[in-house]
């Protein structure tokens, strides 16, 4: 068996530690002894991949399956999906989810006093092209109280999940939305040292693909991990 | 000037609404050669508390120990419906369950083979990024040998390897333990 290249490690404070106590759910559930580092096998560097057609074409409208219109802004959430290298990931599934324009999830432990809308679902799924773009139409999901401390909000969010080409790539992750006042106060958004990579979870307006009468747009361009230069030494 | 990884995310309580339409809990389906098993437990928290609301994606080779993946060139049978893919919620009482097959040994660091394992990455509300761990089996006796178990503190191995249940062949159990003294082995993979 060739030497296997690894995934890069993180650049300091880009990614969150498991224990951050002002997001007090992860007191009880952060895992407290140090991770075992293990070197790259042939088990990490593989994962599970898709076929495109397991998506249907209409997965990635939010907006269309319901006899309606859903009610809220509608929005064009679109972006490319790269690797630290900067190479594009076609092929990657994107799935999302997301509340509704009131801030409500279509989920039976969201019991928040604002309206479920019958024409919306909240989640969606798309497969990157050959340049690792992907795009949804949705609603701009509202923000929600919760009980992680006194008057929080969450702010305005949407749910991503990807695979990329591998077990190491795996990501789930939030997008937010520009401007949005209680990103400060949030410890979600705030789990992560590092400002750069903080802002980086913050969708961009985007004129180009802000459809006239129709729909504004936000970018956000997702980073997966990438390959080591070199193999490693065994 | 290398782009920098995004940052990871929890998935919050309200996953199953993105990510229910992919729940696999049967990794063998017909047609699929190797060894049924199912393996079912428990996700606990700091309070030895069930968790409710966490998600157990798998990762698998086939029973010949060859991944559905094109950067695996063994030269090893794969079945056309093999895809080594699984995802699984807990229920309310944090129990989670799938059935698989028992893979086989696979390539592993200067030259070895690995003992038979699933990868493992677990999500909840509460954790920033997954937690990633392995399962391996019981009176598997590559076990020994394997170099990432070897990796492990003696003592702490135990929580990667599944328990055989009394009464129910072709069952096993195991655990995931977030925090104390029983707290199961997390593998640090960058993310």
């Amino acid at each position: 068996m060739k030497r296997v290249a690894a995934y890069r490690h993180p650049y300091p404070g880009t990614q969150p530690n498991h224990l951050h106590p002002p997001y007090v759910s992860s007191i009880k559930r952060a895992p407290t002894k140090p991770p075992v580092k293990i070197p790259y096998t042939l088990s990490e560097i593989t994962g599970p991949s898709f076929s495109r057609d397991i998506v249907a074409p209409m997965a990635s409208d939010l907006t269309r399956g319901h006899p309606g219109e859903p009610l809220g802004e509608r929005i064009i959430v679109s972006g490319r999906v790269l690797d630290e290298n900067s190479r594009p990931l076609g092929n990657t599934l994107v799935e999302i989810w997301q509340a509704n324009a009131a801030g409500r999830y279509r989920h039976e432990w969201d019991q928040h006093q604002a309206p479920l809308d019958p024409n919306f679902a909240g989640s969606g799924q798309a497969v990157t092209d050959s340049e690792g773009c992907y795009r949804f139409v949705t609603i701009r999901p509202g923000e929600y109280p919760w009980r992680n401390h006194y008057n929080a909000w969450r702010p305005a969010h949407i749910h991503f999940s990807l695979f990329g080409p591998a077990f190491a790539t795996r990501l789930v992750t939030q997008m937010y939305f520009p401007g949005d006042p209680l990103l400060p106060f949030d410890p979600i958004f705030n789990c992560t040292a590092d400002e750069k990579a903080r802002q980086r979870l913050i969708s961009a307006f985007d004129w180009e693909t802000t459809l006239p009468d129709h729909a504004l747009g936000y970018r956000f361009d997702i980073i997966l991990r990438g390959r080591e230069a070199t193999p490693m030494e065994e | 000037m290398s782009l920098q990884a995004t940052t990871s995310q929890t998935v919050g309580p309200y996953f199953k609404i993105g990510l229910e339409w992919l729940h696999r809990d049967n990794l063998a389906g017909e047609g699929i050669a190797g060894e049924r098993v199912t393996i079912q437990g428990r996700v606990f928290d700091g309070d030895g508390v069930p968790v409710p609301d966490a998600l157990l994606e798998l990762w698998q080779a086939n029973a010949h120990g060859k991944y559905a993946h094109p950067e695996d060139t063994q030269d090893k049978p794969l079945e056309a419906g093999f895809t080594g893919y699984g995802r699984v919620p807990v229920n309310a009482e944090g129990i989670f369950r799938f059935t698989t097959i028992k893979p086989g040994p696979v390539p592993g660091p200067k030259g070895g083979e690995q003992a038979p394992h699933l990868m493992v990455s677990v999500f909840m509300r509460g954790v920033l990024r997954r937690v990633v761990t392995r399962i391996y089996f019981p009176g598997e006796a590559r076990n020994a040998a394997d170099f990432i178990l070897h990796l492990v503190d003696p003592a702490r191995r135990s929580t990667l390897i599944a328990n055989k249940t009394a009464g129910t062949p072709g069952t096993l159990e195991w655990n995931v333990v977030l925090q104390g003294p029983e707290e199961t082995v997390f593998f640090d993979l960058g993310l």
